[in-house]
């Protein structure tokens, strides 16, 4: 039945958008575990340019990179499970993409910035700026939902994916600064469609509990507080 | 605008930026009548803070008033909104996702290596840039050879310019540019025979001479550039990314 296989951890929210993918087109795959920290032969091998999760394997044939798998997905099994992920209008699938990049090249990175952050002057910095990126997305999630419950409308699409992949990140990290980012009060469709996404049938069953997250963003966190001191002696 | 009742499409672009090249080529290919904006890259004007408004970026493409963002999303636009004339994407999965990959490659990995030698000093720092540029072309010379992604084809998109020549080669005329002005080889035909070939045919196109400037032109813009950095007024990376 290993005629679909996916190289990566659940922790990984990149990995998670594959997951997700996979989960709502109720596709059986095996899941292929890699070690924090270590880099398996079967990765170096299926990712040579990259060497990064995740990588989705579909009949011995490796594909790269979060978006382009997901993208993937959704064509090689266009009706399965809850249906498309790319929205039917190309308006629409042109606005999720771009939100898409825009979520890679600028958010994210921000998130990642508090957690990086080594004073409390920057991490005041970082938060900032991923909440005004948030209020930039609530903005996108009320134009593209148009009144409905998520970003596609009335079904799970792209951007709940690529960005829905981040809500218990997010939620990690509230925890770990002690800081309120996807609030009620600032962010009240956002705050909505993160409660309604995480209760999504193909969601929770997937989906790694905030916990855990926040587990693993405290490993992280303690590898790069040690990476920056190594790169400071070095200096 | 087409007189006929038209297509509604305005491009607001720059006319040395690659990623405005990549959507009038693409707009070219597929016959589609637009008009054209010059705006300047490096001071957005209005119209462009109206609707770009996270990026205050080129290109922007206006299709009845609605606005497109970010070159490679406008490319894949194209094809969804006009379904039955050419198409830019393969239509089979594999190889579309074999596109995408590589076109991510040519923004993420290409691009940034070839700005860096044009922002280097001479010496080490040179050198190693100029190395990573080889080895990311080594990466696609690798890839239209035997057991690559596009084996044997003239084309990333087989017999006829596809998305990924369009991506790629909308940029890949800096190499010669940025060969002549920091005086480095890039595209050595013999280390890297096939992409060499490859980018003399996709430069013959008809549509694509139509589109990218004179290389004169190029020449002299980024003459200009690399004066005004070295000039220590300050110049940031806006240059360089203008220049891309």
């Amino acid at each position: 039945m290993a005629d679909v296989k996916l190289i990566g951890s659940p922790l990984s929210p990149y990995v998670l958008r594959a997951i997700l993918a996979l989960s709502l087109k109720k596709v059986e795959y095996e899941l292929l575990e890699e070690k924090f920290g270590e880099k398996s032969e079967l990765l170096l091998k299926s990712n040579p340019i990259y060497k990064k999760i995740p990588v989705l394997i579909h009949h011995d044939r490796p594909i790269c990179e979060s978006a382009v798998i997901v993208e993937y997905i959704d064509e090689v099994w266009p009706e399965s499970g809850f249906g498309a992920i790319l929205p039917a209008d190309a308006y629409h699938r042109a606005l999720h993409r771009f939100w898409t990049y825009y979520v890679d090249d600028k958010w994210f990175p921000s998130l990642v910035a508090i957690g990086k952050a080594e004073t409390e002057e920057a991490k005041a910095e970082a938060v900032e700026r991923v909440r005004a990126g948030l209020l930039l997305l609530e903005e996108a999630f009320v134009k593209l939902s148009e009144g409905k419950a998520f970003f596609g409308g009335d079904r799970v699409a792209f951007l709940d994916v690529m960005f829905g992949c981040f809500v218990n990140w997010i939620v990690a990290a509230e925890e770990l600064v002690s800081v309120e980012l996807l609030d009620e009060a600032t962010v009240p469709a956002l705050h909505g469609w993160a409660v309604r996404f995480r209760e999504h049938e193909a969601v929770k069953e997937v989906m790694p509990d905030s916990g855990r997250v926040l587990g693993f963003l405290k490993i992280l966190q303690a590898k790069w507080k040690a990476d920056a001191a190594a790169a400071k002696k070095k200096l | 605008m087409d007189p006929a009742g038209g297509f509604d499409l305005e491009l607001l672009g720059s006319w040395a930026d690659s990623h405005t090249h990549r959507v009038q080529l693409a707009l070219k290919l597929k016959g589609l009548p637009f008009e054209y904006r010059e705006e300047d890259s490096l001071r957005p004007s209005a119209a462009v803070l109206l609707h770009n408004p996270v990026y205050g970026s080129l290109p922007v493409l206006l299709h009845r008033g609605r606005a497109l963002l970010h070159s490679v999303v406008i490319l894949q636009y194209l094809d969804e909104a006009w379904p039955s004339g050419r198409l830019l994407l393969p239509s089979d999965p594999c190889d579309r996702a074999a596109v995408r990959f590589w076109s991510h490659f040519a923004d993420d990995k290409l691009a940034p290596s070839v700005a860096a030698v044009f922002s280097s000093c001479p010496g080490d720092g040179r050198k190693a840039a100029v190395d990573q540029v080889h080895q990311n072309l080594k990466l696609l010379e690798r890839e239209l050879g035997g057991g690559g992604a596009f084996e044997g084809r003239r084309f990333f998109g087989g017999d006829e310019i596809g998305l990924l020549d369009v991506v790629l080669g909308c940029g890949s005329y800096w190499l010669a540019v940025f060969e002549e002005v920091m005086e480095v080889k890039l595209v050595d035909p013999e280390a890297f025979p096939r992409f060499h070939a490859w980018l003399r045919d996709f430069e013959e196109q008809r549509e694509v001479k139509e589109t990218i400037p004179p290389i004169d032109k190029l020449l002299e813009y980024a003459t200009a550039v690399r004066q005004m950095m070295l000039g220590g007024t300050g110049a940031d990376d806006d240059n360089v990314v203008a220049v891309n």
